[in-house]
Parts: C-alpha cells; structure tokens; sequence
C-alpha cells in the first residue's frame, strides 16, 4: 500500500516539475525580452523612420503598414467569416454541399502559411495584378485567418439558446429577421473575441507578406491600397538575419513592440470575454 | 402578393450566405490548382522523382539542378525532433492540469497557454537566435548553435501550446464514471490516470500529436533563423539544416516568374501542402472515429 501511494505521489511530481521547467523558461525569456527591449521605446523610436540603413531611427512605418495591413485583414476575413458561419449554423441542412465547405475549412486551417504566401503571390500579386501592395497582403492574410474566425464565429452562433429562434419566429418574424435582430446581437460579442484572435494571428504572420506587400525598407507611408509597405514582423526578420550591423536594442525593441500590439489584441479580446461572464451572471 | 415577395427575398438571403459560405470551398480549390499550375514546369522539366530524390539543390548555377531530398530530411528531423520533446511534454503536462491541479493552477495555465500561443512565430525565431542558440553553443560546446537540434527545440515550444490545449480537451472528455469506477475499486488516482484515463483518451491525445506535428512542419520563420539553412543532408541532430518552408521563404525573393527557380519553389510548396493535407486526413479520420472530442481550427 504504501509504495502505491510512493509511487503515486512519485509520477504526479514528475508531472508537475514538468510542466513548472516547460513553462518558467519560456516566460523568463519573454520577460528578458521585455527587459532587453524596454530601453529602446524612446518617442523617437516610435514616431520616426528608420534612417542609415535600418540602423539608426524608428519603427514608425513598420507600425502603420501592420495596423494598416491588419485593417484590410478585419475587411476580407470578417464578413467571410462571419457569412460563412451564418449560413452553416443558421440556414445549412445535412447536404453534400456542407460537408464540402466542412471539410474545406478544415484544410484551409491546416495549410502552412508559407503556402499562404506563394498562393498570395501567385494569385493576387501576378495573376490579379496587384503587385506587391497592401492589397495583395491584406487579401493573402485575411484568407488566413478565416477558418479560424468561421471557427469561433459558429461556436458563438451555436451558443445561441435555440429558444431565442423559436420565441421570435413564433411571433411572425421570417428567419433572416430572427438572425439579425435576435441571433446576431447576442452572438456578437463572443464573434468579436474571435475575430480579435485571429486578427491578432495575421498580425504577427511574417510568411505570407514577405511575398506579397511588405518591404524592407519604405520611408514613405502607404497612400492606397497600392502600396506596398514596411511590416513590423518582417522587419524584425530583416533586422535580425539580413540587415548587418543593427544594434541589439533596435532588434529587442521592435520585437517588444510586434508583441505589444499582438498582445493587446489578444488583451481585448480577453476583456470582451470576461464582460460577458459577468453579464451573464447577473 | 406580399408574402410571396418576402418568400422571395428570404430565400434570396439563404442563397446569399450559400455563396459566401462557398468561398471556402473555391480558395481550396484555387490554392490547390495554382501552387500545381505554377509548379508543374518543374516535375516535368527534372521529373517528379529527380525533383523528390535528387540530392543536390543549385538553382542559379550554370547549370541548375533541383534536388529536394535535403530539405524534405531537414523538414521530417526537425519536425520529428520538435515531436518528440513536444508530445511527450504536451501530454504530461494536459496530464498534471486535467488530473491533479488545483483549479486555480489550471486557469492561470490555461491563459498563459493561450499567450504562448499568441506570440508570433518570428519572435519565437528571434529570441531562438538571440538567446537561446547562444545557451546552446557554450552549454553543448559547439561551433554553432544554429542546428537541425535548436530549430527543433524553438517548434516545440511553438507546438506545445497546441498539443497541450488538445490533450486537455481529450482527458476533460473522459467520463467521470469511469475515474470513480476505477478509484472504488481501490486504485490510486496514479493507477486510475496511467490505465484508464490515458487509453480512454488515446485517439484525442493522438490527434493532439498529429495537429502538433502539423503545426512544427508547416513553420516557417522561426526555422528559417535558427536551422542554420545549409544545403545538405544531415548527419547528425547537430548540422545545420534547411527546410522546405524555410527555402521558399529564402529564395522566392530572388526569382522570376515563370522560371525554373520560380517553378520549383511552387513544386516545394506542392509537396509542403500535400504532407500537411496528408496529415489533415489522418488527424480527420482520427476525430471522426471519436466525436468525444471537438475539432478546433485555431490552436
């Protein structure tokens, strides 16, 4: 009995010194990264361009062509997403034609973003013409991100109490007045946490622009969706392997800042979330 | 009159989100037909089994040559490699937080599971290069820490958060009945999670290592920076190695389109996306024989 009990407290241990030494280094190195990288946020490394060969300067037009890129990302892949989630919960039966589009979301969610990026390029930068722009991007990133917004757009849907549906149609509403004025507004919250998500994702994705819209280096901010532009991912890639001599800091402090706005995405996100416990509770 | 009118347009709608809800299946069927329409140039300019097997890669020499087996060998070790330290990890871990934590450990994993899993991948490839293969070199006392052995280090802390969350999901599925059956018995909660939660929760735990393995072989950044990127076929965990991701990702800046260079890349792309449709179909049939646990697309 008792080396049983040895043996039990013995492999529970284990586990959990495991999952202490997995978890404790990861976030040390996250947090000497914001160590490392809080020095260099000065305003003018926020606010100006990079000068002398990304060396010395700022960050701000890989700034603006993220939160740019990120705005056409929301464009393309939430009322996609959302439509696609609407029609699957809402209006699909059991057909062929359904378990088609199940199974091409699936798919879609398990390609690589690196192919992401050559179909971008292929698709939208060569064959449509677009060039290397903000367009191109945006269209290869929201595609992206749309099975991870059908996703949680169709929990949030299916998170609809079917009373809801039934109470309004009983009252003479059609189906498409029960899914806006009823469906919708309470599912809306829970979509936006994962839309925020997966926006958050394409954010940070460095694979599927470096083909498609973004540069290494462009003082100028993007004009028109023509443009292309500097991406605060692809220039920490750039500044971190091909750019030669840039200090560490520079590097640290771009990092911090990509993860900044990734995270306070990701904090909306949580906050919207939290909300609707607490309404729900009471 | 009216009713009919509005029959009409309700219908109209249905049809409407039918057609967004298409898309879906139109972008497979593009991106499937355009990597092979723009790659096809090479299978048939080298041949399909020259291109898979071929050993050298040399694609702006005098004469080209384009061989993938080093890359399709860099892209298997390293995603072997970040399997074999992130699926044993993963699971023990989904072990000690479905099992014995205490719920306010759980939770506060959970979220810090959910930033890992936020972080970008080249941020994972920039701390890797920056601080981690540095570690690597004085600790292992190599030349160089950028190796097959690194990269497959930094994809498993980048797979874990997957296969954590998806091996939680498994053992949360598996009834209580069968936990309180095997404690009355008189086994301890060790006996009971070593043999019946784990086999209970065997297809969910391996479709948990499948998405994680997916996850590691479709990575592109992070192994980009620290694989090291040279063009040979290993010898040991600790060469440098290139992956297929990562060689797209290096050369489809220097190419023009519609070369052979330009076609080639698309020819990796085509054997990126069928091993990861591969391994979609294998995780699929997995799911389908358990409906215990859900499939989700995010993590």
């Amino acid at each position: 009995m008792m080396n049983k009990r040895l043996k039990e407290k013995a492999g529970f241990g284990a586990l959990a010194v495991l999952t202490f030494l997995a978890v404790v280094p990861v976030l040390a190195i996250i947090g000497y990264l914001v160590w490392q990288g809080w020095p260099a946020l000065t305003w003018e490394f926020l606010t100006q361009p990079p000068r002398k060969f990304l060396t010395e300067g700022g960050i701000y037009p890989a700034i603006i062509g993220t939160l740019a890129l990120t705005v056409g990302t929301i464009m393309v892949a939430m009322p996609l997403g959302i439509g696609t989630a609407i029609y699957l919960v809402e209006y699909a039966g059991e057909n062929v034609f359904n378990k088609l589009i199940r199974i091409a979301i699936i798919n879609l969610a398990g390609v690589p973003s690196v192919v992401y990026g050559l179909f971008g390029m292929g698709m939208f930068v060569l064959t449509l013409g677009l060039g290397r722009s903000l367009a191109a991007g945006a269209l290869t990133l929201g595609i992206l991100t749309l099975p991870i917004i059908i996703s949680t757009a169709e929990e949030a849907l299916l998170a609809v109490p079917d009373n809801y549906r039934y109470a309004s149609l009983a009252l003479g509403a059609t189906k498409w007045q029960t899914v806006r004025r009823v469906v919708l507004p309470v599912a809306l919250p829970a979509i936006l946490t994962g839309t925020i998500l997966g926006i958050g994702r394409a954010a940070g994705e460095t694979a599927p622009i470096m083909f498609t819209a973004a540069v290494v280096y462009t003082p100028r901010l993007p004009d028109s969706i023509y443009d292309q532009v500097m991406a605060l991912p692809y220039h920490l890639y750039a500044i971190s392997t091909e750019v030669p001599n840039v200090s560490q800091h520079m590097a640290f402090g771009a990092a911090l800042v990509l993860l900044a706005i990734v995270g306070a995405m990701n904090l909306v996100a949580v906050v919207i979330r939290t909300r609707m416990r607490l309404k729900r509770l009471r | 009159m009216e009713t009919r009118l509005s029959n009409y347009y309700e219908k109209g709608i249905k049809y409407f989100f039918g057609l967004i809800a298409g898309t879906s299946i139109l972008l497979l069927f593009l991106i499937f037909s355009l990597l092979f329409r723009e790659g096809l140039g090479v299978f048939s300019n080298v041949g399909v089994m020259d291109f898979i097997l071929g050993t050298r890669w040399l694609p702006v020499s005098e004469t080209p040559f384009f061989g993938a087996l080093p890359m399709i060998i860099g892209s298997i070790i390293v995603t072997l490699g970040a399997g074999m330290l992130a699926i044993p990890a993963g699971i023990g871990i989904a072990v000690y937080l479905a099992e014995v934590a205490p719920r306010s450990v759980r939770e506060v994993a959970k979220a810090v599971i959910e930033l890992l899993a936020g972080i970008p991948s080249v941020v994972y490839g920039f701390l890797g290069l920056t601080v981690l293969a540095p570690v690597i070199k004085d600790l292992l006392n190599l030349p160089s820490a950028l190796t097959a052995f690194t990269a497959a280090l930094v994809l498993a802390i980048m797979a874990l958060p997957t296969v954590v969350s998806i091996s939680e999901d498994a053992l949360d599925a598996v009834p209580r009945d069968y936990r309180e059956a095997s404690l009355a018995l008189g086994a301890t909660k060790w006996e009971t999670t070593v043999k019946i939660v784990l086999p209970s929760a065997r297809s969910g735990l391996m479709a948990a290592s499948m998405l994680g393995l997916g996850r590691a072989i479709g990575e592109t950044m992070a192994v980009l920076m620290v694989a090291g990127n040279a063009m040979i076929i290993p010898h040991s965990i600790f060469d440098p190695v290139r992956t297929i991701t990562a060689s797209i990702a290096a050369e489809m800046g220097e190419t023009v389109q519609g070369g052979l260079h330009y076609q080639a890349l698309f020819g990796l792309g085509v054997v990126l996306f069928t091993i990861t449709f591969v391994i979609n179909l294998i995780t699929d049939l997995i799911f389908t024989r358990t409906s215990s646990v859900k499939r989700g697309t995010s993590l």
